[in-house]
């Protein structure tokens, strides 16, 4: 399983009713559902992948995530679950509410705009980062709301949002020692575990 | 001539008499009956690869395959039914029947009323979804299969699966309702009262009693096509296929000539119709329509409704359909969602209305093989 969603797995409780916004192919969900007895619905907007889902025996749901999930009744999953997302969504804030809203628990990852080598494409090249795990250029990219993990963070506080755990990663999803010491200029991957 | 490959070739429809009294959801009920359908594929020793194929409106049991060689059209759903097809006759049994009321050789209007020795005519009992499915049952009986693989249909035959799960959830482990709805609109019911009118209101009628006076109200059963082709379109599939394209080099300034290409279309489609189909059955087919709203039963809330059902569901609609559009199909979903059901929904980006459940449109018949694919036997 791809090296993020091993790390989220672990704070999926057995037995738990499962939201995952932007499934992908459904690989969470199935994995959980094999491992775990994990019940759940993804929600995806991509053909290619709600046909992987469907391959894979898992519950798709197609559903634009912009356009908010207010056909989901309140705290009706135990975990809702966006991987990769936060950053393409048009309003991550309010995504945010309403997954708080649907689940107990919300378990999101995001990449860190506050990386070092962020800071150093901007402050010695002044262009927008370019890498191999974010490819895009500025006009192209789905990535429309990046954030440092302090912008997540001031976020949570401001929303009375309580971190409950909280993981920085480098892209290879390993959280070395340097990630754990300075988890805004190291760390690539955001992994936070948030509630209520 | 030789058929497509990935097609069931040639079919011959069968007839099962029942004489075992059905009680209707009007309170009357048929003393005996028949039933037309057709197989397609085999039946596993275990019985456990059967699938009931539900139709719509104008449908019937020719769902896939030629009835002779020269037959120019296979059944209403070939795209979707045969080997290596997204309903894989390689791997399943199908069933296809016509519905009670109807007028391909099940008991309907048309047959001989046993108590008067004429035909039925308007006194043929309102017949409902759940009338339907309670039907169908005798028939899964009668062929000796006790639990559907899956219940398949599109628009009214939606209903129908979907009412299965609700009737019969221990006999359904698959139900896939595609371009349907939980219920009738406003909208809805409002076209299919234009339908009843054209078709009530025409001379020709007689109370329902034609058959007996050896005419056909055509003019109403034409425009009560012609409004309903109306709606199974989109606004882009029409402007695309017609546009405001003439027949005639000029106009006539008069009412009587075909002038615009859409005028053409519709007339030729509410003719052939009136041609094949009976204005009682038509009738029939809106009231069950509008009757069907199985939450009305459970406080008008669709998730409690669904909740006893133990089937896996797959939801499909397309985009431009404004008849049964997505978002009556994400009421369904939300309530599986609700009841925690195991629930699939795909919403296909396609131009044709309507009528797309019907046409072999890629996304759709890739989802509708994945889906199917994964049933387990």
């Amino acid at each position: 399983m791809r090296a993020d969603l091993d790390i989220i797995q672990e704070w999926i409780p057995a037995g738990s009713r499962v939201l995952d916004l932007g499934c992908g192919d459904g690989e969470l969900l199935a994995w959980l559902g094999e491992h775990k007895r994990v019940s759940g619905y993804g929600l995806e907007i991509d053909p290619q992948n709600i046909a992987a889902c469907l391959d894979k025996g898992i519950n798709v749901i197609e559903q634009d995530l912009d356009k908010g999930l207010g056909n989901l009744a309140s705290d009706s999953f135990d975990v809702v679950v966006m991987t990769q997302a936060l950053q393409a969504v048009h309003y991550p804030d309010r995504i945010l509410e309403e997954m708080l809203r649907v689940g107990r628990t919300c378990i999101i990852t995001f990449p860190n705009f506050g990386h070092w080598r962020c800071r150093w494409d901007l402050a010695s090249k002044g262009r927008m980062p370019v890498s191999e795990f974010l490819p895009y250029t500025w006009y192209n990219t789905p990535n429309i709301h990046f954030c440092t993990f302090k912008d997540f963070e001031a976020l949570c506080r401001e929303r009375q949002v309580r971190v409950l755990q909280r993981l920085a990663v480098d892209r290879e999803h390993r959280h070395g020692l340097a990630s754990r010491l300075w988890p805004n200029l190291l760390g690539e991957i955001g992994i936070y575990h948030v509630s209520r | 001539m030789a058929f497509p490959e990935d097609s069931v070739g040639l079919v011959r429809p069968q007839m099962l008499h029942f004489s075992e009294p059905l009680t209707l959801a009007c309170g009357r009920s048929l003393s005996d009956y028949e039933l037309v359908y057709e197989t397609y594929g085999e039946l596993n020793a275990a019985r456990s690869n059967a699938v009931l194929i539900c139709h719509a409106l104008s449908g019937h049991h020719h769902a896939a395959g030629y009835h002779s060689p020269e037959d120019r059209k296979p059944g209403w759903w070939d795209s979707s039914i045969g080997p290596g097809k997204p309903i894989d006759t390689r791997k399943f049994f199908v069933v296809s029947l016509n519905n009670l009321g109807g007028c391909n050789g099940s008991t309907g209007p048309g047959s001989l009323n046993p108590a008067t020795a004429r035909p039925y005519g308007a006194d043929f009992p309102v017949v409902t979804v759940e009338d339907w499915v309670h039907s169908q049952a005798r028939l899964a009986d009668a062929l000796g299969i006790q639990q559907w693989a899956a219940v398949v249909g599109g628009s009214l035959g939606g209903m129908q699966a979907l009412q299965w799960t609700i009737s019969y959830p221990e006999r359904v482990r698959h139900c896939l309702a595609i371009a349907t709805a939980p219920k009738l609109s406003a909208q809805n019911i409002a076209f299919n009262e234009v339908a009843r009118q054209a078709i009530l209101s025409d001379p020709d009628f007689h109370g329902g009693h034609f058959q007996e006076r050896g005419v056909i109200p055509k003019r109403g059963l034409m425009l009560a096509r012609m409004v309903g082709h109306i709606t199974y379109l989109s606004d882009d599939a029409m402007g695309e296929k017609f546009g405001r394209e003439l027949k005639t080099d000029q106009l006539n300034y008069d009412f009587h000539s075909v002038e615009f290409q859409v005028e053409g279309y519709l007339r030729y489609q509410g003719e052939e119709f009136s041609g094949r189909f009976d204005a009682n059955t038509y009738l029939l087919m809106t009231k069950a329509l509008d009757y069907f709203d199985p939450a009305a039963a459970h406080g008008d809330d669709l998730a409690r409704t669904l909740a006893a059902a133990r089937a896996d569901f797959c939801l499909m609609s397309f985009t431009t359909d404004w008849r049964f559009s997505p978002a009556r199909s994400r009421e369904i979903v939300d309530a599986l969602i609700a009841a925690g059901k195991n629930v699939s929904y795909l919403e296909i980006d396609a131009p044709q209305g309507h009528d797309a459940f019907l046409m072999p449109i890629p996304r759709y018949l890739q989802g509708f093989r994945s889906y199917m694919n994964r049933i387990a036997l």
